[in-house]
């Protein structure tokens, strides 16, 4: 732990966004635009069967249809949608499969990321899937999952493999009429991860993908799957990063969870997308669709969300609670520094008898940014015994940036309980100064008056990540308090 | 090991402090003293680093070395200690977690280490004992709900943490009924060495029943207007500061 500290410390005084770096990869590149030749080139390069092309060009037809949603408390340029290139993939050297084949530059850029690809390397107990721009470059520990029936690997290789699990699953917690960046999603996603527990098993491992953006003037639409059969259990992590350029890149992903009777599922993610420089130049948009459906009695969706990047943020990873007694949370802790904007929170929809939701949502503000919780919680006529508890709080430094709370109820139930808690808090220049004169600086007290604030949702995170995440949100509010 | 010569400071264009000379020797306890609004707290946020008042004239030299220029951290590893009147409340963050931040700093200051886990622990207790805190509040955010008295013993526990050079104590005996003042007494007496010293802020001679100081200083309008012995803060317990004012008005004049 001390040396974790000094990291830290080490890591606070030199401030800049350390995974902006980027990789000179040999590139297979499409051109730019969007029109229904260039979903067949995707698709063509995918080798996919003709079904996902239909359901592709469906969603494209219905995607033009569609207008940008105006809801949100977000300032979003304009973005041309023709300028942008759909496909970028790391050329293969040869046909990828053994560690010794993927591009030496490939290993080496998750090296410094602290993903290597190499199982013996890897951190025990996690299996990773690495996603560069449009393609997964490795997925390790598939052969030792495969021997307790756990089918782990990306999107596309399950379209090949297990298309018959990807049909049936595909699209059914978020449709491709969804919203408009889920039917883009759905019209031009390149890869992903898919992931699918079979009854009784408790998955062994952590499962994990790296989403890493490193080519220029392409977007990421990534998709994953996750399906948790019954009686099993499954802890799955994602991370991503971006190099950092002057100009916004556009990242519109799905994530759709399917948990059975008695399944659970724990969702956590450490979002550290490049978030534009001090000035509000560059940066990710990220808008991203994240839903679970509690489909059997007695099962359980978790999302745990640390979100410290982006220029923009989108997100709102729900929960569907249809099975009786199933089970909803989120906790999530959400930084905005400089010119970031925020627009998260998560929808609780209770359908089924005693269905039970905990949101736990930690806003920061710092700098000029804007932070907004939205939540909705929905009860329906039958969810008798419904109960739900949220707590939103927000945390500001300096007096520029903003604090947001849209709650939403929507009750039709009369036995439901719904609880809503929320406090506004400002780190205080007497909190600051009573730290510094116990010889704790300025920058660390802050480290460790945020950390304090947003320890209950740490806490929620497997034991790597939650250091990660302590470190994250100490990096991303450097230089907020003058 | 402090000297402060002529210091003139002001508040938002207001003059606080309006020229005090004063030395605190190595060993020595001295207790401020004086009226509300005379200036004793300022002068004890001004020693420990707070940026929120401007320096007009004179210096401050601690240890050898120019004080004003150090930043408020610097000050407290090289060995000043501010027992907060009013302690800052910090939610989410436990005492066992700010104290290991300030302890290993300190420690990383002096070139040391950090503490292992158990030694922290272990001098966690030991202090806990010496000024006769709750173990629970250890476990507890950062003042966060602490009664007054708490708050004040706390102060005590932290001062014995980091066993300062020089012990600044604004009011600590404010708000005290008499067994936590015997506490707090206790405490600053038995981390008391020949080699440190301290600057005991009060208004009531009580404290100095406990705190048996060397000089006593009255502070009134920004100025140190009377400096003797322990008598004096009988005196003044005796009669009241008016005598004082009057005195001082004179001088003026």
């Amino acid at each position: 732990m001390e040396k974790d500290q000094d990291k830290i410390i080490s890591e606070v005084t030199s401030g800049e966004y350390k995974y902006g770096f980027y990789s000179d990869i040999e590139m297979e590149r499409i051109p730019k635009g969007l029109n229904e030749d260039i979903i067949r080139i995707i698709s063509g390069k995918k080798g996919e069967p003709e079904w996902l092309l239909e359901f592709r060009l469906k969603a494209f037809r219905h995607w033009k249809t569609m207008k940008m949603p105006g809801w949100a408390n977000l300032k979003i340029p304009d973005i041309d949608y023709q300028d942008i290139i759909y496909y970028a993939a790391p050329k293969p050297k040869n046909a990828p499969g053994s560690i010794e084949e993927i591009d030496p530059e490939l290993k080496r850029t998750f090296d410094r990321l602290g993903i290597p690809l190499e199982e013996q390397k890897h951190l025990a107990g996690m299996a990773v899937d690495a996603v560069m721009d449009s393609v997964s470059v490795k997925t390790t520990f598939r052969e030792t999952l495969a021997e307790a029936g756990i089918i782990f690997c990306s999107f596309s290789d399950a379209v090949k493999e297990y298309p018959d699990l990807v049909k049936r699953y595909m699209g059914t917690v978020v449709p491709y009429t969804d919203n408009f960046f889920a039917a883009l999603n759905s019209a031009v996603f390149s890869d992903g991860s898919f992931c699918y527990i079979p009854k009784g098993v408790r998955c062994p491992m952590e499962l994990s993908t790296y989403f890493r953006i490193n080519a220029a003037n392409t977007g990421q639409f990534e998709r994953t799957l996750l399906v948790a059969d019954e009686e099993s259990y499954v802890s799955y992590l994602e991370g991503c990063t971006a190099p950092m350029r002057d100009e916004n890149q556009l990242h519109a992903a799905i994530v759709e969870i399917i948990a059975e009777n008695n399944a659970e599922v724990k969702y956590s993610t450490v979002q550290n997308w490049y978030p534009g420089d001090k000035n509000g130049k560059g940066g990710i948009f990220n808008f991203v669709t994240k839903r679970g459906l509690c489909r059997g009695e007695n099962s359980k969706i978790s999302w745990t969300q640390v979100e410290t990047g982006s220029a923009i943020t989108w997100k709102y990873p729900s929960c569907i609670l249809r099975g009786d007694n199933s089970v909803g949370e989120f906790y999530s802790v959400a930084v905005t520094n400089n010119h970031q904007q925020a627009d998260t929170g998560t929808k609780m929809i209770h359908i089924g008898k005693n269905t039970k939701s905990t949101i736990v949502s930690k806003g920061i503000s710092a700098g000029f940014s804007q932070n907004s919780y939205r939540g909705l919680v929905k009860v329906l006529k039958n969810a008798s015994g419904a109960r739900n508890f949220s707590q939103c709080d927000s945390l500001l430094l300096g007096d520029k940036c903003g604090a947001h709370t849209f709650p939403y109820l929507e009750v039709d139930n009369q036995t439901a309980i719904v609880e809503h808690e929320a406090t506004t808090s400002k780190i205080g220049e007497d909190q600051i100064f009573y730290c510094n004169q116990r010889g704790i600086s300025t920058e660390d007290a802050i480290g460790l008056i945020v950390n304090g604030y947003a320890k209950e949702v740490i806490n929620k995170l497997p034991m790597e990540f939650a250091v990660e995440a302590q470190k994250l949100l100490q990096i991303s509010l450097e230089g907020s308090v003058g | 090991m402090l000297i402060i010569d002529n210091l003139k400071v002001a508040i938002n264009g207001k003059v606080i402090l309006k020229g005090i000379s004063l030395e605190v020797k190595a060993g020595e306890i001295h207790a401020l003293m004086g009226p509300n609004g005379s200036g004793k707290s300022t002068l004890a946020a001004i020693l420990a680093g707070r940026e929120f008042a401007e320096v007009l004239e004179g210096t401050v030299t601690y240890m050898g070395k120019n004080l004003l220029e150090m930043p408020a951290e610097e000050r407290s590893r090289e060995g000043i200690f501010l027992g907060f009147q009013y302690p800052i409340e910090i939610p989410g963050v436990s005492m066992v977690n700010f104290m290991k931040t300030a302890v290993n700093e300190h420690r990383k200051h002096k070139g040391l280490d950090p503490l292992s886990a158990s030694d922290f622990l272990k001098l966690m207790r030991e202090k806990k004992e010496l000024v006769e805190i709750d173990s629970k509040l250890a476990n507890r955010s950062v003042n966060e709900g602490f009664s007054g008295g708490e708050k004040k013993k706390n102060e005590i526990f932290q001062m014995a943490m980091l066993e300062p050079k020089l012990a600044i104590l604004d009011e600590t005996d404010s708000g005290l009924d008499i067994d936590a003042l015997r506490i707090v007494a206790n405490g600053v007496n038995k981390l008391k060495r020949p080699d440190t010293s301290a600057i005991v802020i009060t208004h009531y001679q009580r404290l100095l029943d406990y705190i048996v100081p060397d000089v006593v200083h009255v502070l009134y309008d920004g100025r140190i207007v009377k400096t003797s012995g322990r008598e004096l803060a009988l005196e003044l317990e005796e009669k009241g500061y008016d005598w004082i004012k009057k005195d001082a008005e004179k001088n003026e004049l």
